[in-house]
């Protein structure tokens, strides 16, 4: 960027909110994928809609590439910033707008960090559903950004299934609203085309989201099994009983350690793999309910089942659960996660190949993952200051996507493609569907300003590093899934 | 107009986009409105059959000509469904019909309507490609959603060949009762706090002719009792028995209850509108409505085609927006926003404007 250019930048911030100084942009080069980084010009810290819009539109006029940013955890290296242009920061635009509890539904500027939501709406009785482990920080535009999902997807669907609508400032400066408070909608989808476009597009500046009754009741199983194979028989026979659980998660014994060491979980002993099941509703249906799913896992010959007393050994559970990522840091410098999806069914086979490649490749991985809906989270661990192992580790993750994509499956389930999986875009889509991509890519951002990078192979390779965790999760406030 | 084209797989399917400049492909016809607009017609009537149904992956895959009736029929075998409750499922709407026309039906309420199931497509755009987006598994974030784009825009940006949804295991029972009414205004705040009770409901509906609110429950049937009992205590209504329970949401479903010739529209809204879209709808004589899925949509019933321009005008006023499903009238009703993106997206994916402009 010229000198002629920043100072034209200069002019649409008050000068605290235009970071250039190294040691602020240092804070900015990457996000949860840690082994990307890539310093920017400058940071920009917009206040208000007409603020980004400004700024969009002046990134547009100049042809000045735009990363927009959150909380920047994702883990797909969705945030990573480009070193020819400009990082806006988003946290400052973080008001709930509205919240009605009569329609049920939020209006939220992108900043406002997802379990805020929830916050705001249990005075109702209601909730935000989807729930990404990195709740507590990550902010619902970089959900809309990448389509965010979280432990309860198989019932309640990613955010694309709660956002009602959007205003956003595309690429081009157009500042377009679509949707509504109504959960229906005429005429194209845009909204549902917007979520998951991993800010190629532009910016949302406002959201609806639809809110839910909290549920009344919970029940939640914690298993153990002597085997991952038995875990996933489980499974099966919890899917084929017909019920329809909120949640259904196996942690393997690698996670399960992490998470022992990281908030002194407890699971039963002696076990290579525990299952998470949650029930959730009315207290009468829980009730009858719990009836079946208690007898399902009691065939399944667990060593151990224990159900959740009271809400406060149901938190246990999650927590355990959700810290398993970061936990991992505990056990190895470095990390990287995997997001595939196989078919449930091929669930047991995907893990016994993994651990295969692993073993082949002299690679730690352990597993973590959304049993309900085939999406895999392997964790593979790596010490970045011995040579290769980073090299060795991303191969590894990349057998595993291509392995995904061969079972019929998908390169990711939840973190979107990002930064860190674009060569392998072409490898679960023909060139002709990724042409097609593209075209609509070049309708909505015909300059490739906004968030350069990201979901398309072939763009300029980032730096590679590895400094272990992100700052963010050595202070516990971040957590990878 | 000369007879429709009838591919009967997906390369005739192609080779039928190719084959004249300017095509829609039509389903069983259930909303006619919709594709009404100079184009030669594809039928997909030929285009028929469940390719993939693994029902431990709560998947299936099929031709967009697939009757939704024959298909609910195969996931009711194995104890499944999609939980939107699919209309015109008698007349023989067909999937692809159903995704392009964007249309739920009562149990969209719940746990979402047709956006919400889509999980993957394949079509054929408009320089005849044939082209796969989204996934076959239930959770998948590669790629941009243009599966969800298709759900109502009526065949204008690409032909579908085939559509993967996720489904659901089938509630063990329903329960409908049938709760007394005191005007719009009651109405609407009944649809409001029921929508946020612990009851969770499966459906919230006002049928035509003011009779009353259709609360639906799911679950095991113990629960439903119970609930019931609760729902019973606080609005005074009656149990409908299992035959008047299919009776009312099949005629719901079919749309029985509306005119045969007049226009038919869909409105999207919020239960808070509900009142102001009832006073307009009154000046408007012998319309009947249907408000479903909680006051969220409507399906406005017009005596005549004459009556299709005031209703067009009266929900502009009102911020709403609707689309005509049959009968005279124009396409496209109330509030209608048409940013410059959206004619990019139409080149992106229709560059030769093979299939109409959404404002034909």
């Amino acid at each position: 960027m010229s000198e002629g250019a920043l100072n034209r930048l200069a002019r649409l911030l008050p000068a605290e909110r235009l970071l250039v100084r190294p040691e602020q942009l240092a804070a900015y080069e990457s996000d949860g994928l840690t082994v990307f980084r890539t310093r920017p010009l400058g940071i920009a810290v917009p206040e208000t809609a007409d603020e980004v819009i400004a700024l969009v539109r002046f990134c547009h006029d100049e042809r000045l590439p735009f990363v927009p940013r959150g909380s920047g955890t994702s883990l797909s290296g969705g945030s990573l910033p480009v070193a020819n242009g400009i990082v806006i920061a988003l946290n400052r635009l973080n008001r709930i707008l509205r919240l009605d509890p009569a329609l049920r539904v939020a209006v939220v500027e992108p900043g406002v960090v997802n379990a805020q939501v929830s916050l705001a709406a249990a005075a109702h009785r209601l909730h935000y559903a989807p729930d990404p482990s990195s709740q507590p920080i990550c902010t619902i535009g970089g959900n809309v950004a990448f389509n965010a999902g979280g432990a309860h997807c198989l019932k309640y669907g990613m955010t694309s299934n709660h956002v009602l609508g959007i205003k956003a400032v595309l690429a081009t400066g157009e500042v377009v609203q679509w949707g509504g408070s109504s959960r229906e909608n005429v005429g194209p989808d845009w909204c549902g085309l917007f979520t998951g476009n991993e800010g190629l597009f532009g910016i949302a500046l406002e959201i609806i989201l639809q809110l839910l009754p909290r549920a009344e009741c919970f029940h939640t199983v914690l298993a153990g099994y002597r085997t991952l194979e038995q875990a996933g028989e489980a499974v099966s026979a919890v899917i084929a009983s017909g019920l329809l659980p909120g949640a259904i998660e196996i942690m393997d014994a690698l996670a399960l350690e992490a998470a022992k060491a990281a908030v002194h979980a407890e699971y039963p002993p002696g076990c290579e793999a525990v299952l998470i099941v949650e029930l959730e509703g009315p207290r009468e249906a829980v009730a009858a309910d719990r009836v079946r799913l208690d007898a399902i896992i009691a065939a399944s010959a667990p060593v151990e089942s224990r159900p959740a007393r009271d809400g406060e050994e149901r938190l246990a559970i999650w927590k355990g659960r959700k810290s398993a990522f970061s936990a991992v840091g505990r056990l190895s410098p470095d990390f990287i996660v995997q997001d595939g999806v196989v078919p449930r069914r091929r669930l047991g086979e995907a893990l016994r190949r993994i651990g295969e490649m692993a073993r082949e490749a002299g690679v730690r991985c352990g597993n973590v993952f959304h049993a309900g809906d085939g999406n895999l989270h392997p964790l593979i661990l790596f010490d970045g200051r011995q040579k290769g192992a980073l090299e060795r580790a991303e191969a590894l993750a990349g057998r595993i996507l291509r392995m995904c994509i061969e079972m019929g499956g998908s390169i990711t389930g939840e973190h979107g493609i990002g930064a860190e999986k674009r060569e392998y875009l072409g490898a679960m889509f023909t060139a002709d569907e990724v042409e097609c991509m593209k075209r609509l890519h070049n309708a909505f951002d015909p300059f490739g300003i906004s968030n350069p990078g990201k979901m398309f192979p072939g763009a300029e390779a980032p730096a590679l590093s590895q400094r272990g965790l992100h700052p963010l999760e050595q202070a516990g406030l971040l957590s990878r899934e | 107009m000369s007879a429709p084209l009838l591919p009967h797989s997906v390369p005739e399917l192609v080779e039928a986009v190719r084959s004249a400049p300017r095509v829609l492909a039509v389903g069983a016809q259930t909303k006619p409105r919709l594709g009404a607009v100079e184009a030669a017609r594809i039928s997909t009537a030929a285009l028929k059959g469940i390719l993939e149904y693994e029902p431990s992956e709560f998947t299936f895959t099929a031709l967009a000509g697939t009757p939704v009736r024959e298909l609910a029929a195969a996931l009711a075998e194995r104890g499944q469904y999609l939980p939107f409750d699919p209309l015109f499922l008698d007349a023989g709407a067909t999937l692809g019909g159903t995704v392009a026309a964007g249309l739920s039906g009562p149990g969209r309420f719940r746990f979402g309507g047709v956006r919400d199931f889509i999980l993957g497509v394949r079509f054929i755009d408009g320089a005849g490609r044939l082209l796969r987006m989204g996934g076959k598994v239930v959770k998948n974030a590669a790629g941009f959603d243009l599966p969800k784009f298709f759900v109502g825009s009526l065949g204008r940006f690409g032909v579908l060949a085939e559509i993967t949804f996720k489904v659901f295991p089938r509630p063990a029972s329903q329960l409908t009762l049938r709760l007394k009414t005191d005007g719009v205004e009651n109405s609407a705040r009944m649809l409001m706090d029921a929508a946020s009770t612990r009851w969770e409901a499966d459906a919230l509906d006002l049928p035509p002719e003011g009779k009353g609110l259709l609360l639906r429950l799911a679950g095991p049937a113990a629960a439903l009792e119970q609930l019931s009992s609760e729902v019973l205590g606080r609005w005074p209504g009656t149990r409908l028995t299992e035959t008047e329970a299919e009776a009312s949401w099949s005629g719901l479903r079919e749309l029985r209850w509306a005119h045969a010739e007049g226009p038919l529209v869909k409105v999207a809204l919020t239960p808070v509108a509900l009142p102001l879209l009832d006073r307009v709808l009154a000046a408007l004589e012998g319309t009947r409505v249907h408000v479903s899925a909680g006051g969220n949509v409507a399906f406005v019933s017009l005596a005549s085609g004459s009556a299709s321009t005031a209703l067009d005008e009266r929900l502009r006023g009102l911020g709403l927006s609707g689309v005509g499903l049959r009968g005279p009238g124009p396409l496209w009703y109330g509030e209608k926003a048409r940013p410059k993106i959206a004619l990019a997206v139409k080149q992106a994916l229709d560059a030769e404007g093979r299939f109409p402009a959404l404002d034909e």
